[in-house]
């Protein structure tokens, strides 16, 4: 068979999620074929039940092995699992690990992998996945050549599916594994930032090489994106400065965000960054250079410096949102 | 500790979108006023490398390039960095070679060179973007691999990396011989070479072979992943500019625009 693979390596059922599994169904839907789910980690009730409501089957494997991401553990698990499916596609998250795995997993199967895929379809037998190339400044259709198919997705770039009345066949499966030490991770923090992942946030406020500094992000974007209920972040400029933690950075290098309501401040927006905001529903702008990039790809946008807008907009929105 | 450093030339990826467009029959961009520079995640793989080299008192760090004649600007760049030797393998036929050429033609330069302790490579190029060499070079040579890693050090011949992930950070020891991926962070941006050091860059011996030197046939059709489609998208956005007498006016116009947008949510 030529069923579907999606693979989940933690078990949220955020937007990401929800869009790797209706993405997964549509494709099995288009092929005539079955979808598998295989999560790795603990059944979670919820999780469960929303996946299954979307996939036939279900295969959770949680083992002390694979308890804590290890690479080559990880990777040895994955191909195994897959070689039990009668699969030929393996649809990923776009989460750090899946990312790292998917093109040696596409080598130990023999197949071909690509990443951030924002569109997938199968036309007369060839696989094709549409991504950004050049930095957002062209997208590419690419064709895998060999099977499996293995295709990490961008998050939110692909909707959700409604809930089938049928309830996937759920089981569990224990691996023989060799613990592979080569590599070991042996230190792991979440740096503090959101309740949410920003690749899930609705509305994120960004500041970028133009805000001078650490302070102003504290001082003033903070308070602001609190107003707004929005995630912060930054580009790459005020990342590599050391401004703010790298794990802010949206861009080609950094995360590929969707909000609906993206506020640049001080952003002059080069490809680089645009590649990361491309999904984005409405791009808004303030920025003392009229010409700057960044107003070609926003709806509206204020020319003025930061600093003068940002305590009196926090004003007006405290005002208006009353 | 011997070091392979891996550098992809690419177009400049900062051209302005408006100079930037393709070539609808040959599958790439046009070169237009873009120059060409080593791709900036392969110059922050060198930059940690001579760090490294720097920190742990001694390392042999070999630069290598898969790529077209004017690759070696890149190589000979890496040298006025301070690399300690470099190495082109020659690509004079494949436009676009896919990801699985391209770590395979890497994988043999690096049996050739003698398996190293440590292989960097970038973490993705500005170009194509697929981020895919490193995982399969591993491959490849059937070496662990780790990515987004953007700090290396040594202690008691393990290597301590540390590596970005999508919510903070991860440490792992690591036994060599392993292939790394590197992104940036505000320690790694690469230096400027001295102009002494580019001169003398082009005085020192560089290596050049072609694929069948490695082993591997000079053309090849992509049997990994071909390019059927390449375009520039078209977006049509006019950007409303906040109106109004006064800055407190332009700013309540702005504010209003924003929460008609929230209050949709």
């Amino acid at each position: 068979m030529n069923d579907v693979v999606i693979t989940f390596l933690s078990t949220t059922f955020d937007k990401a999620a929800q869009g790797l599994a209706g993405e997964g169904r549509r494709l099995a839907d288009s092929l005539g074929v079955r979808l598998h789910a295989v999560v790795v980690g603990k059944p979670e009730a919820d999780f469960t039940a929303n996946l299954s409501r979307v996939a036939d089957k279900l295969v959770f494997v949680d083992q002390s092995e694979l308890s804590l991401y290890q690479p080559e553990t990880y990777l040895t698990a994955l191909t195994q699992l897959f070689q039990t499916l009668s699969a030929n596609t393996l649809l990923l998250g776009n989460d750090t690990y899946s990312q790292e795995l998917a093109p040696r997993l596409a080598h130990r199967l023999g197949g071909s992998a690509v990443g951030d895929a924002v569109a997938l379809r199968v036309v007369d037998d060839k696989f094709l996945v549409t991504r950004q190339v050049y930095g957002g400044k062209a997208q590419a259709v690419i064709e895998l050549k060999r099977r499996p198919a293995v295709v990490w997705l961008r998050a939110r770039a692909f909707s959700p599916t409604s809930p089938r009345d049928v309830q996937g066949e759920i089981s569990q499966l224990t691996l023989a594994l060799q613990p592979d030490t080569r590599t070991r991770l042996i230190e792991q923090k979440r740096e503090e930032q959101g309740e949410v992942r920003l690749e899930e946030a609705r509305v994120i406020v960004s500041g970028g090489r133009g805000i001078g500094g650490p302070e102003p992000f504290e001082s003033e974007l903070k308070p602001l994106a609190e107003l707004m209920g929005a995630q912060m972040a930054a580009s790459r400029a005020a990342c590599d400065a050391g401004w703010v933690l790298p794990t802010w950075q949206v861009g080609q290098t950094g995360k590929k965000v969707s909000p609906d309501l993206y506020l640049a401040i001080a952003i002059t927006g080069a490809s680089q960054h645009m590649a990361g905001i491309s999904e984005a529903k409405t791009i808004a702008a303030i920025n003392t250079d009229p010409d700057a990039p960044i107003f070609k790809h926003s709806r509206f946008g204020i020319v003025e410096d930061y600093r003068k807008v940002v305590p009196l907009l926090r004003e007006k929105l405290s005002e208006l949102r009353k | 500790m011997n070091i392979v450093v891996c550098l992809k030339q690419i177009l400049d990826p900062e051209i302005p979108a408006r100079d930037f467009s393709v070539d609808t029959e040959k599958l790439e961009a046009r070169q237009g006023s873009a120059s060409l520079v080593t791709n900036i995640f392969c110059e922050n793989a060198l930059e940690t490398a001579l760090q490294f080299r720097e920190r742990s008192g001694g390392a042999k760090i070999t630069v290598l390039s898969y790529g077209p004649a004017s690759a070696e600007d890149s190589l000979r760049k890496g040298l006025a960095m301070k690399a300690d030797a470099a190495a082109l393998v020659l690509n004079e036929s494949d436009t676009n070679p896919d990801p699985l050429r391209v770590a395979q033609v890497l994988a043999a330069a690096i049996k050739k060179l003698g398996i190293p302790d440590l292989i960097m490579l970038g973490r993705e190029s500005g170009d194509w973007g697929v981020g895919q060499t490193g995982g399969l070079l591993a491959e490849e040579l059937g070496l662990p691999c780790l990515s987004f890693v953007d700090h290396i050090e040594t202690v008691a011949g393990q290597l301590l990396l540390k590596r970005q992930t999508e919510s903070g950070w991860e440490q792992f020891e690591a036994k060599p011989p392993v292939v790394v991926t590197i992104t940036n962070n505000e320690y790694n941006v690469p230096r400027i070479p001295k102009v002494r050091d580019v001169m003398s860059s082009y005085r020192q011996p560089l290596e050049t072979w072609r694929p069948e030197d490695l082993g591997i046939a000079a053309e090849t059709t992509n049997q990994y992943y071909e390019v059927v489609e390449l375009f520039v998208p078209v977006k049509e956005t006019s950007c409303e500019f906040a109106q109004g007498d006064s800055l407190n006016e332009r700013v309540e116009a702005f504010a209003q625009r924003i929460v008609a947008v929230i209050n949709t949510l």
